[in-house]
């Protein structure tokens, strides 16, 4: 029996855990049973306190990989960072990547993880071309997208069966570099304006919203948007454009205690990293610090303390959008509650995975230390997201209820029939699957 | 793997051809090196000279040789059951000193190379907890000690990796080890320990200084710990 939590610290639970070596051990055990791959998941999606949970991590290993086309299988607990190392200097990228590297191909297409080019290039599963999984019944079975199972798979929190191998359309790059642009804006409408005009648009966009200023400045941020560098823009001193050096990751050294965390110093914070990250105009950026700013900081998720914190991402339809978002904007700016980073980022067309969470409109995500009387406020927050419509990405959730998630996933019954089918007992469960009553 | 990341083609040995398949695949993508397997099971002592000749036939010059096969068993029944206790002993001990012999004839008709071995920290001091793997440790290191000296006329080098307790399947799962080190760590060392013809590697590095310590408490008072 271990410790064990998300990458929120929040909630910890004991954890009985196994972690094969061989292929072939990658099997379901025991009564209820959960994968997990590199725990970047905040809340309790990949937690069983009532079972045993699979760690995928030792099953990393590339199948096949097609030169010419960018098609690549490889095995679930690959992480990102280790597809990249090998693909980025023959000239491939990732089609779809979240804010961190380190994490595995099982867990983006378990929680259908969307990126900066959500607005253009959909969620990770619309790039799979196969994968294999693995039933409670113990059998294998190879999916690709015409099988009902793989939209239930997608998104669906390692609740159908594990994952075993994922095949990935990969996309070509001529650099290694981003072609990067920053925009400081004022205020809440400007910064909505630059992620929804075309003029700004590129494959990658995002805004960083600083959550504690108010009034007229509410709303006010950076917007960052970037597209993978052609060889041209690249100076030809470099002499590999597909090659960066790579630097060491500095581990964070201690959980800091809990009084450190004040809105004093989260200000200090964000203004630090508004100074670092508002560089202004035109640069050109190696892809980690454009993707994965946070990652150079080994375990940043220890600054907020043993008491850990929650993210709180939702999406809301274009339609309300606007001014809903000023509402809880507001309502965070005035209750001091969030902390250094609240995301905005602007989601296209729905996909079909039945439980995937990106839909058309804006989502803010936001770290929120845990602290007292949180869980009340977000419950409130919660409410009113849903009165608009809204909803919860599961793999950052820890707390909200049954009801919050039936009111935002409308597909969850579909979800549910196919699982029936597959996992009739259940076999696949979660700390998230039980806290939400996922199919009862 | 970061021999292959370096471009050195590879030749695998172990029992389990499908994960041997796997992972000579996996180390061919991703570094694009050559990469051979065969099924190979260390208790079949005959048969070494012919199995190393063929590498070499099929692969070309060998430069070195990495032996990190072991088996830890479980002390308390070792204690108790005779065939635990010859496995333990015989895995760790006599399959790889013979395996070290096959090796070392043929590089020293070559006069160069080196042997990496992995033995332990356990070989270092028999205590009660782990005595029987740590005895056949002990022995291995002494072997390779022997080893190092006759093969140091012929250029051959030697070199006794002694690891302290590291993440993989042999400790999964055992509460809590003191300073558990990922195995990239420890690849990483023996890498560069070959490239310096090292003779004796502790990893992580601490462990040289703790060994001497457990080594220096004298017996009367040791035997007393529950260590
Ligand atoms: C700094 C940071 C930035 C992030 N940015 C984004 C972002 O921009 N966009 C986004 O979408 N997400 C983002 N995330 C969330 C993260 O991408 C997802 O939680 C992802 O699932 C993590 O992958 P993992 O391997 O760590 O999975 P885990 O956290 O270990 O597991 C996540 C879920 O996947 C399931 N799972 C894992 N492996 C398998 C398998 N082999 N078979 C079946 N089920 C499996 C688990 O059961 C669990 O339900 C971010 C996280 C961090 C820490
Ligand atoms: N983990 C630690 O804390 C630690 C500490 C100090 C030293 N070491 C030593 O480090 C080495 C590697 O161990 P590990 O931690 O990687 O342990 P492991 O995961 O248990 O690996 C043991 C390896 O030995 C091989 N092996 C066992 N018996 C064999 C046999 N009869 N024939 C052929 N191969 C055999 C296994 O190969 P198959 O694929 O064929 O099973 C496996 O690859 C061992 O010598 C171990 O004693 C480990």
């Amino acid at each position: 029996m271990e410790q064990l939590a998300g990458w929120g610290n929040f909630p910890v639970t004991e954890a009985n855990l196994v972690r094969p070596e061989r292929l072939r051990d990658l099997v379901p055990v025991g009564d209820s049973v959960i994968a997990r791959g590199l725990g970047r998941s905040y809340g309790d999606a990949a937690l069983n306190s009532s079972g045993t949970t699979v760690l995928t991590t030792k099953l990393d290993r590339f199948v096949e990989f097609d030169a010419t086309t960018g098609l690549v299988r490889a095995e679930a607990g690959l992480s990102l960072g280790a597809l990249l190392k090998a693909m980025v200097p023959r000239g491939w990228f990732v089609p779809v990547t979240p804010g961190t590297q380190n994490c595995t191909l099982g867990g983006c297409l378990a929680a259908d993880v969307h990126g900066k080019n959500h607005h253009r290039d959909g969620t990770f599963s619309r790039h799979v071309t196969k994968a294999t999984l693995v039933l409670a019944s113990g059998e294998t079975r190879v999916l690709n997208q015409s099988d009902p199972l793989f939209w239930a798979t997608a998104g669906g929190m390692g609740l159908t069966g594990i994952i075993r191998e994922v095949e990935l359309q990969l996309i070509p790059v001529e650099t290694a570099y981003m072609q990067v642009k920053h925009v400081k804006s004022p205020d809440l409408d400007t910064t909505i304006e630059l992620l929804t005009d075309p003029a700004h648009d590129a494959q990658y966009t995002v805004a960083w919203i600083d959550c504690l200023a108010s009034g007229a400045s509410l709303g006010r941020g950076v917007f960052m948007a970037g597209d993978h560098a052609p060889k041209s823009a690249v100076p030809l001193n470099r002499e590999d454009p597909l090659r960066l050096k790579m630097k060491n990751t500095k581990p964070f050294p201690i959980d800091l205690p809990g009084f450190a965390l004040n809105p004093f110093t989260i200000k200090l914070f964000n203004a630090a990293y508004n100074s670092f990250q508002g560089r202004r105009g035109e640069f050109l950026s190696p892809y980690p610090s454009f993707f994965y700013p946070l990652d150079g900081i080994d375990q940043w998720n220890r600054m907020y303390g043993k008491r850990g914190f929650v993210q709180y991402q939702f999406v809301l339809p274009a339609a309300t959008a606007q001014i809903a978002m000023r509402e809880v904007l507001r309502r965070f700016s005035e209750a001091r509650r969030a902390s250094f980073l609240a995301v905005l980022k602007r989601f296209g067309a729905q996909g079909p995975g039945l439980l995937s969470f990106p839909t058309e409109g804006l989502t803010l995500s936001l770290d929120i230390p845990m602290s007292s009387g949180i869980l009340e406020f977000l419950d409130g927050m919660d409410a009113f997201v849903r009165n608009h419509g809204g909803r919860i990405y599961l793999a950052k959730d820890s707390r909200m209820g049954p009801e919050m998630l039936r009111a935002g996933y409308p597909r969850l019954d579909e979800f549910c029939e196919v699982r029936r089918l597959v996992d009739p007992a259940g076999r696949f469960s979660s700390d998230l699957s039980r806290r939400l009553k996922l199919c009862p | 793997m970061q021999w292959a990341e370096a471009g050195y083609p590879i030749y695998l040995l172990g029992r389990d051809t499908d994960e041997l398949q796997r992972i000579s695949t996996d180390l061919e993508l991703r570094c694009g090196v050559k990469v051979w397997h065969k099924q190979f099971d260390s208790n079949e002592h005959t048969g070494h000279a012919a199995l190393v000749r063929e590498i070499a036939d099929q692969a070309g010059a060998i430069e070195g040789f990495l032996i990190a096969l072991g088996y830890m068993g479980d002390q308390s029944t070792s204690e108790t059951d005779v065939a635990e206790c010859e496995k333990v002993l015989g895995t760790n001990f006599v399959d790889v000193a013979v395996l070290c012999h096959a090796c070392a004839s043929h590089l020293e008709s070559l006069e160069t190379g080196w042997i990496a071995v992995l033995s332990s920290v356990a070989g270092d001091r028999g205590r009660m907890s782990n005595y029987v793997y740590g005895s056949a440790k002990g022995g291995l290191s002494v072997f390779l000690q022997g080893l190092r000296s006759r093969l140091q006329k012929s250029g051959v080098h030697v070199l006794t990796v002694k690891p302290g307790p590291v993440d993989t399947s042999m400790t999964f799962g055992m509460s809590k080890l003191p300073l558990l080190c990922p195995p990239e760590k420890v690849a990483s060392d023996i890498v560069r320990a070959v490239a310096k013809r090292k003779d004796v590697l502790y990893t992580p590095g601490p462990w040289r200084l703790i060994m001497f310590i457990l080594r220096s408490v004298p017996e009367r008072l040791f035997k007393k710990t529950s260590l």
